[in-house]
């Protein structure tokens, strides 16, 4: 009779790949919408009253604390039973990007929040409109100021991403457990995967500190 | 001209400004002194319309500055401001700071604005300094700098916050002597200062604020060197001291 399992081969590159690519597009788009609509919320948050920003604070609340595995299984199971299922990379990138957007609006409000009102007086004062300070010192000043903060989301959101598996998206996490699966082989497989997320985050992580030690100069 | 006629400010139930009525001709020197919050930042916002008013007008070469149809980020290329803290861009450099405005509020061109920059760098004594940032400047050099930045937009008047009083005393002779060659060369200023010995060698005229009220204006031979009012005499005499 022969092995129900098979041992890893050469063969499986192409299928860990595909894992890898995965796990690197969602991440990056989550990173990417996230940015962007944590960019808006947060300007909106930091030049807003305190109702409006109640309002916009309690969703993010809710975003930040509702661990994001039962965030993504209730989607894309109330999508399902709304009768509209969708693919699990489409449900997947809208909750991790929602999700994104929720810790990013926080860092850059706080940037934008840093920025001295006096500046944007003098701005004024040179004749710039509301948009020309709004452009030239609030969000450039402001930007700058949280880029380490920003970075270290962007890693967590890149660990994170792994939990979109559960709803069925092949990325790496699922792509390692369903060759653990048939080769039996848990210990070398998880030990690659670990070195991929390492491998990517780490020489983030490094020239953050870099850019960081520039800054504060 | 700078025309104020009957001027008042409140914040919520604070009158701040309770009429207050001043004309500035072209050339003009006008310094403003008094005591804290008497009012005196509080007028140089309500000119270039920062603030806004509750009664009275202000006319800015005829323009009424508070009337709903002038456009305010136009007047304001009119009047340039420093203010007491300084407030360079920390992102630019000296010289990117300079040619900001010029560039996106006057549509210049980037090398004309880098050339109007350099003029008046070397106008206020940083002609050395284009590719500093400003956080590694003193702060008599950086509010030289912010002089330069509101110079560079070609003001027909500028108006001064107490501009060396968060300044070293060492670093304020450095920014006086600045305001001197504008003076010079006929600019038309109001400094608000507590310098008295600065106002009366450089000012046509000196206004004494007290409460939200001009208690004494006039030539500065009357004004500081022999004030009628009971208040000025006590400010002077306190400030002299
Ligand atoms: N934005 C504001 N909101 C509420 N009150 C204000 C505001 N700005 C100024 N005030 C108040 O108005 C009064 C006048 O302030 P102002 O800054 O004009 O005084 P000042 O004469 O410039 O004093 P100083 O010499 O301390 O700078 C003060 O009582 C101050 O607390
Ligand atoms: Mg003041």
């Amino acid at each position: 009779m022969g092995s129900l399992f098979t041992p890893l081969s050469w063969s499986d590159t192409g299928f860990i790949l595909t894992g890898v690519w995965n796990t690197i597009l969602i991440s990056g788009l989550s990173i990417f919408v996230g940015s962007v609509l944590g960019v808006i919320v947060g300007f909106a948050r930091a030049e807003s009253n305190k109702y409006v920003n109640f309002l916009f604070g309690s969703v993010l609340d809710v975003l930040r604390s509702v661990p994001l595995i039962i965030q993504l299984v209730l989607f894309s199971t109330f999508m399902g039973v709304m009768g509209s299922p969708l693919p699990p990379f489409v449900a997947g990138t809208i909750i991790l990007s929602l999700y994104t957007m929720a810790f990013m609006a926080e860092v850059f409000r706080g940037g934008f929040e840093s920025v001295n009102n006096s500046m944007i007086i003098a701005g004024r004062s040179l004749g710039m409109t509301y948009w020309q300070t709004i452009r030239h010192v609030r969000f450039p000043i402001g930007l700058r100021s949280v880029f380490p903060a920003w970075l270290g989301v962007a890693l967590s959101v890149i660990k994170d991403s792994a939990l979109v598996s559960v709803i069925g998206y092949v990325e790496l996490l699922r792509t390692s457990d369903q060759l653990i699966s048939r080769t039996q082989q848990p210990l070398e497989i998880l030990i690659g995967v670990g070195l991929f997320y390492f491998l990517i985050s780490y020489p983030l992580s490094v020239y953050g500190r870099r850019i960081e030690r520039k800054h504060a100069l | 001209m700078i025309k104020i006629e009957n001027v008042r400010k409140s914040f919520g139930e604070l009158e701040v400004l309770k009429g207050i009525n001043l004309d500035v001709e072209q050339g003009e020197v006008l310094s403003i002194i008094g005591g804290s919050g008497s009012g005196k930042s509080t007028l140089l916002y309500c000119i270039n319309a920062i603030e806004n008013i509750q009664g009275g007008k202000i006319f800015v070469d005829g323009i009424d500055v508070h009337n709903k149809a002038t456009n305010k980020d136009q007047l304001r290329q009119k009047l340039g401001m420093v203010f007491q803290q300084w407030n360079s861009f920390p992102h630019l450099t000296v010289l990117e700071n300079v040619a900001l405005a010029p560039q996106i509020v006057k549509k210049m061109s980037k090398e004309e604005a880098i050339e109007i920059a350099q003029k008046e760098l070397k106008h206020v004594g940083l002609g050395d300094k284009f590719d500093m940032y400003p956080t590694k400047m003193s702060g008599g050099q950086q509010q030289r700098l912010a002089i330069a930045r509101a110079l560079a937009m070609r003001p027909d008047y500028m108006l001064f916050d107490e501009v060396t009083s968060a300044l070293d005393p060492e670093l304020v002779g450095e920014v006086l002597d600045t305001l001197r060659i504008l003076r010079e060369e006929g600019m038309t200023m109001i400094c608000v200062t507590h310098e008295i010995a600065f106002a009366r060698e450089v000012s046509d005229q000196v206004a004494f604020f007290h409460k939200g009220v001009i208690e004494e204006m006039g030539p500065p031979e009357q004004v500081i060197s022999n004030p009628q009012k009971e208040t000025t005499q006590a400010f002077l005499s306190k400030v002299l001291s």
